[in-house]
């Protein structure tokens, strides 16, 4: 039990695949360094659109996981495995009982490359030579079916659908899966894998994404005056969730303490956040209530943070709203400016990044960062910058924030872990 | 076109389907007990068969295409 009385939820295992690396360790290297993962693209179908960037993963996943097997996954169900598989190896691939063994993993979009192949087969081929994979490969929810036959876990796979907020919220309901009772251990996180012409061109109608095409590496530039969208990412991020009391029995190493998570929604604008920010806030507030932490304990915040023009003043002013006197304190990072906008793998991402920074205690950067906007007064990191604690009789604390079209608000908080009194004793 | 010649594409199709080795395709293999071929990826291989070998193969019939055999059989018999 942690001291708010609820079961107490750990992280034992960290996996991730994006622009930067194919796993954590690679990952973790290059945000500390800052290196951005955007290029410019070479697809032919990129001439006929205003957006010629983003940021495709470091490694094929096909190369990973198999052809024969890749044959029937969609890109983004490819990356969850690979994310996955590396996270369960990174938690000592625990023995568990199936029906104990759960899975919250979801995308923003789900297959949308699978759809459009489908399409151009039916208009080219006829319907018969539609991949008879392609309905698994196109549901949102084909990654948690996958991760839960390779793993062999019977509590219930579950996906949480919420656009670019959807692997937090997949983490959240992982943590509650394991507090109400239903599982020892979760397998949690989120995966897209969307860089297509539709999808850039659908956003890019929205005017949502940066055409600083002659300078892809700066084109990701949260909080700075340049800004002018955000460059579209692709990989997956899952973490292991684990009972403490579980993971202790195994003698697992724990990365951090999953403390808790917040929700809101805007209901206010489908795609625009509400001005006022005031669902952010309450979604950072209600994510630090429900981890029982106080604001002096955190020290630092791995923001959602775009690069679109309205969205991270919108975050900046949340943030400070939420910790109060207590965010003069904490040190922000925006590492979309490396990875770009992974959607519904962002947060999960974001997630592993968060838990890093608190086992290393340093605040990964926010690189292109040159000209801040001049109402944000956070603190944000433009080099990887040491943490500290803040209290001395508190773990210390990061957040994750993770916001979606339909006005999704995640917040998540992580602690260091600290074996309890009551724990040490039995031990 | 020959047995041999039959065997010899079908095992070309299952390879690239399901990555079953060539040498394994043998005629009295089953394809859910020896390959590990599912019912989708039996559909795929028999319009793969299908385009290869110009015969038409009905979803009556494909349910009773058991063994590499049995799909060997039917194509000789059709073509």
């Amino acid at each position: 039990m942690s001291s708010n009385g609820q079961v107490s939820v750990v992280v034992t295992g960290l996996g991730a695949t994006t622009p930067l690396g194919g796993d954590v360790a690679s990952t973790w290297s290059a945000m500390l360094a800052g290196t951005s993962g955007v290029r410019r693209l070479t697809e032919d179908w990129v001439e006929s659109l205003p957006v010629k960037i983003a940021a495709p993963a470091a490694v094929d996943p096909v190369a990973v996981v198999g052809r024969v097997q890749a044959r029937k996954m969609d890109r983004c169900e490819q990356f969850a495995l690979v994310a996955a598989r590396e996270a369960w190896a990174d938690a000592g691939s625990p023995e568990v009982e199936p029906y104990r063994l759960g899975v919250a993993v979801s995308s923003g979009i789900g297959g949308i490359g699978s759809t459009l192949t489908a399409y151009d087969a039916l208009n080219q081929k006829g319907w018969d030579r539609i991949s008879p994979y392609t309905v698994p490969m196109l549901m949102p929810n084909g990654a948690a079916g996958w991760l839960s036959i390779e793993f062999g876990a019977k509590a219930g796979a579950h996906a949480l659908v919420s656009a670019c907020a959807s692997g937090a919220e997949s983490i959240g309901y992982g943590i509650d899966m394991i507090r109400c009772g239903r599982a020892d251990v979760v397998i949690a996180g989120g995966a897209e894998a969307a860089i297509m012409a539709l999808n850039i061109g659908a956003f890019a109608v929205m005017r949502a994404m940066s055409t600083r095409n002659d300078e892809p590496e700066r084109a990701s530039r949260p909080f700075d005056k340049g800004r002018d969208g955000f460059v579209l990412g692709e990989g997956a991020g899952i973490v292991i969730l684990e009972s403490e009391e579980h993971a202790l029995a195994r003698g697992a190493r724990i990365y951090a303490v999953a403390a808790g998570a917040g929700y809101s929604s805007d209901a206010h604008h489908i795609s625009l956040g509400a001005p006022d920010g005031e669902g952010v806030t309450f979604a950072i507030k209600a994510a630090m209530r429900n981890a029982g932490i106080s604001p002096s304990q955190v020290v630092h915040v791995n923001a959602h943070a775009t690069s679109t023009p309205g969205g991270d003043p919108l975050e900046a002013r949340a943030i400070e709203t939420a910790l109060g006197p207590d965010a003069a304190g904490v040190v922000v990072s925006a590492t979309k400016s490396m990875t770009g906008h992974l959607l519904g793998g962002a947060g999960a991402v974001e997630t592993v990044a968060a838990i890093l920074a608190l086992r290393d205690r340093v605040a990964p950067p926010t690189i292109n960062l040159e000209d801040p906007d001049d109402d944000i007064t956070i603190d944000l990191a433009t080099k990887a910058r040491p943490l500290a604690p803040r209290t001395a009789d508190a773990p210390m604390a990061v957040l994750n924030d993770a916001f979606g079209f339909g006005g999704h608000n995640v917040a998540l908080a992580f602690t260091e872990y600290v074996p309890s009194s009551s724990t040490a004793a039995e031990a | 076109m020959t047995d041999q010649e039959i065997l010899a594409g079908l095992a070309e199709i299952i390879e690239e389907i399901a990555g079953t080795p060539a040498d394994e395709v043998t005629p009295q293999a089953n394809f859910v007990d020896d390959l590990d071929i599912d019912s989708l990826s039996m559909v795929e291989i028999a319009v793969a068969a299908q385009d290869k070998f110009g015969v038409e193969i009905p979803d009556e019939q494909l349910k009773d295409l058991k063994t590499v055999q049995d799909v060997v059989n039917f194509v000789s018999k059709s073509s």
